[in-house]
């Protein structure tokens, strides 16, 4: 295939990944430019396909069955709740992919006269430092999302110190092979540098802060794949790599100001360890804690006249989105209205909540954004909060020494009553205590929430 | 005629650079306004669609498993990156299309089922 055919239908290829963006912004279409993306896609490693011809096909054919099968499968088999480690997973193969393809090409264009021209050699090195951050640091996110190793925020003094050592060693080892000293081992010294500080970079950060750190890294990976255009002359890989980074760099502003932070303030705040400090200041530790039976709690509910849910995370783990709906039908049958109240980082990703009710066949209609939600509490009878913690948290209110000080949050201490259903008096992901607990007017019904939703659903039947 | 001999002698290589850096460039603009006004609901999917897309990398990772006369380094490297591409594309378009079959299912409401 000539190079001007190849570079004309890599064209549809690159409008088809437009479209899948455009598209992938609006409910209606988004699944369908879901389609037309893996269809642009197809057509590229068809065409990638031709144009390499013969040579080691078969070598070709047995790396895509490993690698497509590993994902299919994996992708296929996760849980809904565990669907934002699966992202960081694959973006983190992305971008090794991108460091190896960096690794291979050196090692193809530097033997004597190799001599590489700038933007290649830019390319490649630049290539290998962002693709190996990315790796790491999503393999770091994917632990700590998967629970491999603790979500809490981990920190050690001079941290910043090193973490700037690596970055500026792996980048002072890009400019010296950039400059003219053609040596190999400077890009592995970029490469494991990168690595180092991807895991670094990612270990201080706490495990609620992650979707904004994937959506990061997920940026990064595209610039790595754009980078490597340059070194192989490609076009596609440069346009749809830089729409990717370009998105995705959009895409993780858009997720911090949803959550009333900077980014600044997600990668380097360390969050959550200014918590014990911000805790204290609280109300924290002085308080009584009310708990009730699912009796008293069923009670409570099937006499209300209007009750919201506020789901959290905690529902996601339990699996207790159908059973929530089987509940809120309950209620509504008896005449009691019932609404769901969504934080927008309900859950541990932006929307992740939105997927997991659409799963239990929630009606549309009921569920509430937050700016919608919070005016009517105060003629809510019962906000019942199922696994939620942080969103729901006073603190981001009231305390100025609070980590998520400023954060909007959904107002469920304006309800006559709040419910808080909660496996023990733990604090939520981020660590961070919260006053919504010992307020006179929260009962704590303690337990699984799919059991004690189970236990609501018998007790409220015969009322 | 020597502007034929200018027009040559830059084709080589830096024009090609410097449409690259044009298309580069342009890109970043398309990918900002593509997005630019997403509904926080879609913020998940979105990541995942993106992520799926820089799977493209595996054009680059065939090219270097595909060419002639590689060394024993070149094939285990491409290789290893055609694995991880694979994973890459296939993983990121099925986790995507799972999240958005959750969101076509409720314009559609099914019978409620018991679990």
């Amino acid at each position: 295939m000539s190079y001007n055919l190849s570079n004309l239908l890599y064209l549809i290829t690159i409008v088809s990944f437009v479209l899948a963006l455009r598209f992938l912004s609006n409910p209606a279409h988004a699944r369908r430019g879901n389609q037309i993306g893996a269809a642009g896609m197809v057509l590229a490693i068809v065409v990638t396909w031709v144009k390499v011809g013969s040579t080691s096909w078969w070598a070709i054919a047995i790396a895509m069955v490993i690698g497509g099968g590993f994902g299919a499968v994996a992708a296929r088999k996760v849980q809904m709740t565990a669907m934002p480690q699966m992202v960081a997973l694959f973006n983190g193969v992305g971008g090794g992919a991108a460091a190896l393809i960096a690794l291979a090409e050196l090692h193809r264009v530097l033997p004597p006269p190799g001599a590489p021209t700038v933007d290649v050699s830019l390319g490649i090195t630049l290539s290998a430092l962002i693709g190996s951050i990315s790796f790491a640091g999503s393999m770091i996110a994917f632990a700590k999302l998967q629970e491999l190793i603790g979500g809490r925020p981990i920190t050690y003094a001079g941290q910043q110190f090193v973490n700037g050592a690596l970055f500026f060693g792996a980048l002072g080892c890009s400019i010296a092979l950039v400059a003219g000293v053609q040596d190999q081992w400077l890009l592995w010294l970029t490469i494991l540098a990168s690595l180092a500080f991807g895991v670094l970079f990612v270990l201080p950060i706490g495990g609620a802060d992650m979707p904004v750190v994937i959506s990061l890294l997920n940026a990064f990976t595209g610039i790595a794949v754009a980078l490597g255009g340059f070194e192989l002359q490609n076009n596609l890989l440069i346009v749809a790599g830089m729409l990717v980074g370009a998105s995705g760099t959009l895409l993780t502003l858009m997720m911090a100001r949803a959550m009333n932070r900077s980014v600044a303030n997600v990668l380097f705040g360390a969050f959550g360890q200014v918590s014990e400090a911000g805790a204290a200041g609280g109300a924290g530790d002085g308080g009584t804690v009310r708990s009730a039976t699912a009796e008293d709690v069923a009670v409570m509910l099937a006499y209300a006249h209007k009750v919201v849910f506020v789901p959290g995370y905690g529902l996601a783990v339990a699996q207790a989105q159908h059973d929530v709906r089987q509940l809120a039908d309950l209620l509504e049958a008896k005449g009691v209205e019932v609404s769901y109240a969504i934080h927008p980082v309900a859950g541990r990703m932006p929307g992740h909540m939105n997927v997991l009710l659409a799963e239990a066949n929630v009606p549309y209609p009921q569920l509430k954004e937050m700016d919608e939600a919070n005016p009517e509490f105060s003629r809510t009878d019962v906000a019942l909060v199922v696994g939620a913690n942080d969103v729901v948290n006073p603190d981001a209110r009231n305390n100025q020494s609070s980590p998520i000080y400023g954060m909007p949050i959904l107002n469920v201490d304006d309800a006559q009553t709040v419910v808080v259903l909660k496996r023990s008096m733990n604090p939520g992901f981020a660590g961070i205590e919260n006053p919504l607990f010992y307020n006179p007017k929260t009962v704590m019904l303690f337990g699984d929430a799919k059991a004690s939703i189970d236990q609501l659903i018998a007790d409220v039947k015969p009322l | 005629m020597i502007f034929d001999f200018i027009v040559n002698v830059d084709y080589g290589h830096n024009t090609i650079l410097v449409f690259e850096v044009t298309i580069l460039v342009l890109a970043i603009f398309l990918g900002v306004e593509v997005i630019s006004k997403v509904p926080t609901l879609l913020h998940t999917p979105l990541m995942s669609g993106t992520n799926a897309i820089h799977g493209v990398v595996i054009v680059g990772a065939m090219i270097v498993l595909g060419q002639p006369d590689k060394s024993a380094f070149t094939w285990i490297v491409g290789f290893a990156a055609v694995v991880l591409a694979s994973a890459n594309v296939v993983g990121g378009f099925v986790v995507t299309d799972r999240m958005l079959e959750m969101f076509k299912s409720r314009e559609r409401p099914k019978k409620p089922d018991d679990t």
